[in-house]
């Protein structure tokens, strides 16, 4: 262990000092501990109180040798110096928690040592934000912000989003402090708030990864380790757990120790041998249908997902941030006569394949025709977790290639491409007119579906909507959740999140903060419809956007209640022919009123601007270009708006 | 998920637009009370899922404002749903109520059409 000499103190040298210091101050009839001359001293004893055997015997006790018991006060290479030396070379961004004592170490060397700069630290006042703030941020930026936690407490809080994270395959990276070894624990304070015998285990079933170091080369090597598993497709968080006293006990020899360099793992591409099968079938079909979950990475992922889609003239369905919205094959396609069905990173994909009905008896039956070919294509298959589980029912497919989408997209856009003859060519382009056709009067559809209640108070979530977008659509916008309308023009990529789950209600309002503050250096103008439910599950997130400048704009979808559950009793009731009476009782237990709450009051405490309630559409498009205008400044504002449920 | 949910409502307006097989001419509604009808499809928990103006376009009820199907289609649905929608058996709502509102779904006025509202028409 080494230590600075010049500050190790112990008992003795701080007694000498402190004697010398006082004897010319304090009325002291006990000699000086300073060297003794004893003849010098004899013969002015009879101004002493005691005789110099009597101040020996004094100060004996004093002055003898102290037992073995190191005494240190300083250390000028901590640990956890070292652990921010390797969490900088991993390139986080920003680190984000809510303040403990199991990781004073840390905390204090990301401050002074770290420079609080690559990664800079967000504070957050609850650690389930602190999570949630980070699985946004990714959904964004693409790359993981590293939380930092303790156990149990804050990783008990914690909990929620990392289950969001583990059924969103979100790499959210997790430090949970911890002390392992008890003769480091502080009496009543340490052992039960703050120390677990193995703290990942209430997570374990849930993160890709977790490992717990016991020294600094190994916390070094899982750390690097840690990021590769949580960025390899199919992502996923993963727990590092930090040891408290390996945080604060010298490094010791730094040239003995070694950070591993970071090499990403490449994504896994389909099989080419079941790829060019797979072509044969989508250039063949007459009526091929993409279904696309979370495709896209990034911009190049877009590019591909449309690019498939215009070489077959094939109408892709869902497909997020991958899929521009309005392109004329966004949206299109039919499951029930879809003959060739490619599925891509689709885990919901028996939902959308079968008709499922949630009355007294549940029942099920298949949506598409007996003899079409559904063909997936996912990374999904290669999640190895069974407690959590994120699949649905099981689906039969005909052909299932497990690989990531992006990955496998080039190949096989090259295969459909060979197949094509002059003949198929024409069908293709005849579709796409008929869909292109069938896109631009669902397009206005939609417009004239906004018309319909558009001055109803509350007011409808449509016209809410067209509102926020009247407002934005010059601007470089991007959502950061809920809301969007399919007459918003979504034509990037960073629009819109990629798949993203706050592990239930309660998650969302962080989520955006964090997606947010991804799109801050960007400058881009950030909104979110926010519920009411949501709201008042974590809301001291919003200080944490305020506190950092995180310049946003919440629009409240208010509906007064836990509107969905509000839906599941209306069910039971009438399932069970008392439908009238629930009614008439105000559905208790899930609405949000008596009193209402005054959620523009709630934002200002947190420094935000807002305003509210507003119940009257026409009140809107002031109030949203007063908040546009705070947020252009760098503010968060928000608008309290009165909304019907759905 | 949304998807499948958006095709279901689907699903539910054209099966609830389609005439029954068979019949000749649908019977007509029995006369209803438009009043009572708005009143109810309030308290009976009609709006949760259409709208309080019936206009549907979330991610549950479709909208009934203006395409109100024919009143033994309706009726039927609304005893015996063939997708999602809850089942509202006559205890829960009576035929004379039923009757009350569907008048009101009928009687609700067209929406201003979409050339009337600027922010539906800027490009």
């Amino acid at each position: 262990m080494a230590m600075d000499a010049n500050a190790r103190v112990n008992r003795r040298g701080f007694l000498k000092g402190a004697a010398a210091g006082a004897a010319g101050a304090a009325a002291l009839t006990v000699p000086s501990v300073a060297p003794v001359d004893a003849e010098t001293q004899l013969p002015d004893q009879g101004r002493l109180a005691f005789t110099p055997e009597q101040a020996a015997q004094t100060l004996a006790p004093e002055t003898a040798p102290l037992p073995d018991e190191p005494d240190v006060m300083t250390v000028a290479d901590p640990g956890s110096d070292f652990m921010v030396d390797v969490l900088k070379k991993l390139d986080f961004e920003y680190i984000i928690a809510n303040p403990a004592s199991s990781f004073r170490g840390l905390h204090e060397s990301f401050i002074n040592y770290g420079g609080n700069k690559s990664p800079e630290w967000l504070t957050c006042a609850h650690e389930q934000a602190a999570v949630n703030i980070a699985n946004g941020y990714y959904a964004v930026a693409g790359k993981p912000m590293a939380v930092l936690t303790f156990a149990p407490s804050g990783l008990h809080h914690a909990m929620m989003g990392i289950f969001g994270a583990f059924s969103a395959h979100t790499p959210t990276y997790i430090l949970v402090a911890n002390i392992l070894d008890g003769k480091e624990r502080r009496p009543a304070f340490d052992w039960g708030p703050h120390s677990v015998v193995d703290p990942a285990d209430a997570v374990r079933d849930m993160v890709k990864w977790d490992d717990t170091p016991l020294s600094l080369q190994h916390f070094a090597e899982s750390a690097v380790r840690a990021y590769k598993m949580a960025m390899t497709e199919p992502r996923g968080p993963v727990v590092l757990v930090v040891d408290a006293t390996l945080q604060e006990n010298a490094t010791g020899d730094r040239s003995k120790l070694h950070i591993p360099r970071l090499t990403l793992t490449s994504p896994p591409a389909g099989d080419p041998g079941a790829v060019a099968e797979v072509a044969k079938l989508l250039v063949a079909a007459e009526s091929p249908l993409i279904i696309a979950g979370d495709v896209a990475r990034n911009e190049d992922g877009m590019r591909l997902l449309v690019e498939l889609a215009e070489t077959l003239q094939a109408p892709v369905v869902g497909g997020g941030r991958g899929m521009p919205n309005q392109h004329p094959l966004s949206g299109g396609g039919n499951v029930r006569t879809a003959d060739v069905i490619l599925a891509l990173n689709d885990d919901g994909l028996y939902g959308r394949l079968n008709r499922y009905r949630d009355q007294q008896v549940r029942s099920s039956t298949p949506l598409t025709k007996p003899d079409a070919k559904v063909i997936s294509i996912s990374s999904y298959d290669l999640s190895v977790k069974g407690n959590y589980q994120t699949v649905e029912r099981f689906q039969e497919v005909s052909m299932s290639i497990a690989g990531d989408p992006q990955a496998t997209l080039p190949s096989l856009i090259e295969a459909c491409k060979k197949l094509i003859t002059p003949d198929r060519r024409r069908a293709m382009d005849e579709r796409g007119k008929r869909l292109a056709t069938a896109s631009a009067e669902a397009l206005e559809r939609a417009r004239v579906e906004c018309t319909y209640g558009w001055d109803s108070s509350p007011i409808t979530l449509q016209r809410l909507a067209l509102e926020v977008w009247d407002v934005i659509r010059d601007k470089d916008w991007a959502s950061v959740g809920g809301g969007a309308n399919r007459l918003w023009n979504v034509d990037k990529f960073y629009r819109t999140m990629g798949a993203v789950n706050g592990g239930g209600i309660g998650g969302s309002l962080s989520i955006s903060i964090g997606a947010a503050l991804a799109h801050k250096k960007h400058g881009r103008f950030c909104v979110r419809f926010q519920p009411d439910g949501d709201m008042l599950y974590v809301n001291s997130a919003l200080w944490t956007a305020t506190h950092h400048r995180i310049p946003m704009l919440f629009v409240m979808q208010n509906n007064r209640a836990y509107h969905q559950e509000v839906m599941h009793l209306q069910r039971m009731a009438n399932r069970r022919q008392r439908g009238m009476t629930l009614a008439h009782a105000g559905l208790t237990g899930s609405t949000i009123s008596d009193p209402n709450i005054d959620f523009a009051q709630m934002a200002r405490s947190m420094g935000a601007y807002a305003e509210g309630p507003i119940s009257n559409p026409k009140d809107l498009r002031p109030a949203l270009l007063r908040a546009v205008e705070r947020v252009e400044k760098g503010e968060v504002a928000l608008l309290d708006t009165l909304t019907q449920p759905r | 998920m949304r998807l499948g949910l958006l095709l279901l409502i689907a699903a539910v307006v054209i099966a609830a637009e389609l005439p029954l097989r068979g019949q000749a001419a649908a019977p007509a509604a029995p006369a209803g009370n438009v009043e009572s009808g708005k009143k109810l499809f309030v308290e009976r928990a009609c709006w949760q899922c259409h709208g309080l103006a019936a206009q549907g376009g979330g991610i549950a009820g479709p909208r009934l404002a203006g395409r109100v199907p024919a009143w033994p289609a309706f009726s039927r649905y609304v005893r015996r749903p063939t997708e999602e929608m809850i089942p509202y058996p006559p205890k829960t709502l009576s035929d004379s109520e039923l009757a009350d509102i569907y008048a009101w779904l009928r009687a609700i006025p067209a929406p201003p059409a979409v050339s009337s509202i600027p922010q539906l028409n800027r490009k």
